[in-house]
């Protein structure tokens, strides 16, 4: 057994850690939030710092690393309340090259994103699917070699920001069959490819993109048709542990923060921090962010193995992570008092990171549900 | 016992069914986010509301109440949640309303009170400061007596809707060498004054609900001093008192819980059925009903208590933490039954405004944002199960 990280991983933990305190603290953020190009400045420092490369194999032009290292940057991005589209771009769009595409796909793509030049979102949820990644509407039907695209997707995070959309759609079966669904990558410039872009609840940005009779080549499908499923619930899974990742940089900040202001906000005399009632409060806290570390780092070092045990490690992961970000998120606002429910205030922001983080691919109930799920599978 | 209404109330609750059908304003029906009301909207109901002399109906019939019982008044408040209201704001109204009919002069309760009723004047909280917020008792701004006037200066905050307010209740320290409690002053300060200035406080939600008031040389005649000098805390813990006993909101609640439930109907699970039929989230939903049955019938005992002329005791902590709780968690399981389209949140960033998703799933985030105020605001639920624990249970 071994957990400690090598000198590279906390070679990179530092470097960002600093990168974040001298740009991207957060009033800088707060500013760049405003702007719709502040990003682009960020997502270059990324490819500077060899972020977008560290998953990417060698032979197109990354570094060969695995799921701890972007486990290592997505921690200290939750510390920092980074809102660009990493896991989007590096994670679920360099996974789909990685699992299904072709050595063209990767050589034109994953060099792209190892070097800062493509954004990728993941279009995969649609209005009435929810979390159920099997639930697809939207339809490629054949049209000569290609593909024409038809359908909405919803709440698509990084669209704003991507140059290319990572698309699942229906190319045979019903709408909610595990056979038939196919991935696609695709220029958002596309013709017939619109976006209504917004903010969500923690500032990133979003998009519900509309695909209409959107004709892409043969190149743009990713693996064989029909039989995506299994790659973007492992992508999925991938992700989700990045998040988990993020949520316990979050959930660390609050702990601090939150002691940091227990300790020296005054009440009946002497600071809050003394009161035994939010003491133990705060142990509880402390002991929430512990596990859902442990939780984090389980599901990461588990990615590697069979698709169930993945499954059931992420999930487990999910639950955890889910249930105690909202309990950290809580109890970090009550301690701050009026303070915490400010815009002004820190606290806050990571509270609703770790609240948007739970509702992304899944929440504590559907998490539950598939862990259950897979359990009674392997019992049977 | 009996849980039934009787016919005299069954009547009553036609009665008033019937007026909020026919008289409250179609467009402000069920409008739940703040931040979206004018002070128009905030004020229509109020002023319909006084003029049928309705608008404060656990007032004293002398001073402008109904004189309705407290079963009455438990059907107003469900009758006026079943409509979705907006209710009249409780800082005129319940809070400092109450003030000045019980210590006030007659020459206060005339100048005050019919403004009240009306809604012709918006009434506004200047209790907490910066360093005075659990610890009300340690508050700094100063009232200095100069002839027949105070000079005030100092700093408020949390002040809810202080920007539209037209006047407010102050607690402001008259000596500062009594003892904590023993050296402040209840005072109307007209918003209006010279030196008063308003900063509205941006929230996790996006909105301006709460303000910074900052009170500078603000001139205040004597005769705006509700009771004795040095002895507005004693107004002042009968304002808690009184804000705690509605903070319970169980009619609100209740209400609520229909709303997901419908929600839950609309929305389709993981596994292709409404949610309303998946087994976790109907236990979950379950669960809260039971709670706020639980709430409700403690409520009932309080109400029957305060009929028999026993005022709301230190009990009403209870109320105000099993409450806030139950909104809490609507809130919580609300946000859940939205899914993934409690995402967006295009207020979020100021203009830009369009839905996303279904209409009810907008407000989900923002509202569970918001009500992490609840067990914050009115003394937090840690410092009413302090007053529990030392007036109840003499710990």
């Amino acid at each position: 057994m071994n957990f400690d990280y090598t000198d590279e991983q906390n070679a990179i933990r530092d470097s960002l850690s600093k990168w974040a305190q001298q740009q991207y603290d957060f009033d800088k953020r707060r500013e760049a939030l405003k702007s719709d190009d502040a990003w682009k400045s960020n997502w270059a420092t990324f490819a500077e710092l060899g972020l977008l490369m560290a998953p990417i194999a060698e032979e197109y032009g990354g570094l060969g690393g695995g799921p701890i290292d972007v486990s290592v940057v997505a921690e200290e991005f939750g510390k920092a309340l980074v809102v660009e589209p990493y896991i989007p771009t590096v994670v679920i769009g360099g996974g789909a090259l990685k699992y299904a595409g072709s050595a063209a796909q990767k050589e034109e793509h994953l060099n792209a994103i190892a070097g800062g030049e493509r954004v990728i979102a993941f279009a995969q949820a649609e209005p009435k699917s929810r979390w159920a990644l099997n639930d697809v509407s939207t339809t490629a039907k054949k049209d000569g070699a290609g593909y024409m695209l038809s359908g909405q997707k919803a709440v698509v995070l990084g669209a704003p920001q991507a140059d290319h959309l990572l698309v699942t759609a229906r190319t045979g079966g019903g709408q909610r069959d595990a056979k038939g669904i196919s991935l696609f990558l695709v220029p958002k410039s596309a013709k017939g490819v619109t976006t209504r872009d917004y903010p969500t609840m923690d500032d990133t940005r979003a998009s519900e993109v509309y695909f209409e009779n959107v004709s892409v080549g043969a190149e743009a499908l990713l693996g064989a048709a029909d039989s995506a499923l299994p790659v973007i619930e492992r992508i999925v899974d991938e992700a989700n542990a990045a998040y988990n990742q993020e949520a316990v940089g979050c959930m660390r900040m609050m702990t601090d923060l939150t002691r940091e202001y227990a300790k020296t906000r005054q009440q009946f005399g002497k600071p809050i921090a003394t009161f035994q009632v939010l003491q133990h409060r705060m142990v509880d806290m402390f002991m929430a962010a512990e596990e859902s570390y442990s939780m984090a780092l389980r599901a990461t070092i588990l990615l590697g193995e069979s698709d169930e045990e993945r499954a059931k490690a992420v999930s487990a992961a999910k639950v955890s992570i889910g249930k105690h970000s909202r309990f950290v998120g809580q109890a970090a606002v009550q301690i701050h008092g009026g303070m915490g429910v400010t815009d002004e205030m820190r606290v806050g922001h990571y509270f609703k990171r770790v609240t948007m983080l739970d509702a992304t691919f899944g929440n504590v109930d559907h998490h539950l549900r598939r862990f259950t799920a897979l359990s009674q599978k392997s019992a049977a | 016992m009996d849980l039934n209404f009787s016919s005299e109330e069954i009547a009553f609750r036609n009665e008033v069914r019937a007026f909020i059908e026919e008289n409250y304003p179609k467009h402000l029906k069920g409008k739940v986010l703040r931040e979206d009301l004018s002070k128009e909207d905030f004020l229509a109901w109020h002023k319909i509301l006084g003029k049928k002399g309705w608008s404060a109906p656990a007032w004293p019939k002398e001073y402008g109440g109904t004189g309705w019982t407290a079963t009455q008044r438990y059907i107003w408040l469900e009758e006026n949640a079943r409509g979705e209201t907006i209710p009249p704001l409780p800082f005129g109204v319940s809070m400092v309303g109450p003030v000045i009919y019980t210590f006030g002069t007659p020459e206060q309760k005339q100048k005050y009170l019919p403004g009240i009723l009306s809604g012709d004047v918006w009434w506004c909280q200047g209790y907490s400061e910066p360093g005075a917020g659990s610890d009300l008792a340690s508050l700094k701004t100063r009232a200095v007596r100069e002839g027949d006037y105070y000079i005030v200066n100092g700093q408020k905050t949390w002040t809810t809707l202080g920007q539209h307010a037209d006047w407010g209740f102050f607690l402001c320290r008259t000596d500062p060498n009594a003892k904590q409690q023993e050296g402040i002053s209840f005072l109307l300060i007209d918003m209006k004054s010279p030196g008063v200035s308003v900063r509205p406080i941006k929230l996790l939600d996006g909105g301006y609900e709460v303000n910074d008031v900052f009170l500078e040389n603000v001139k205040v005649p004597v005769d705006q001093r509700i009771y004795e000098e040095n002895k507005g805390w004693t107004c002042a813990k009968f304002l808690l008192a009184h804000e705690r006993a509605g903070i319970a909101g169980v009619a609100r609640s209740k209400r609520n819980v229909e709303r997901l439930k419908s929600i839950a109907k609309a929305e389709i699970g993981d596994d292709g059925k409404p949610l309303i039929e998946d087994d976790e989230f109907q236990r979950k939903l379950s669960e809260l009903e039971i709670d706020l049955s639980a709430l409700e019938m403690t409520e009932l005992r309080t109400l029957a208590r305060e009929q028999a002329g026993k005022g709301p005791g230190p009990e009403s902590s209870l109320l105000k933490i099993k409450g806030t709780e139950i909104q809490q968690r609507l809130t919580e399981l609300t946000l859940e039954a939205v899914g993934n389209y409690a995402q967006p949140y295009p207020r979020g960033l100021g203009g830009n405004e369009f839905a996303v998703g279904p209409e009810y799933a907008s407000a989900a985030a923002p509202v569970y944002f918001n009500w992490r105020k609840a067990s914050i605001y009115g003394g937090s639920n840690e410092i009413q199960r302090n007053i529990i624990a030392k007036m109840v249970l003499g710990l």
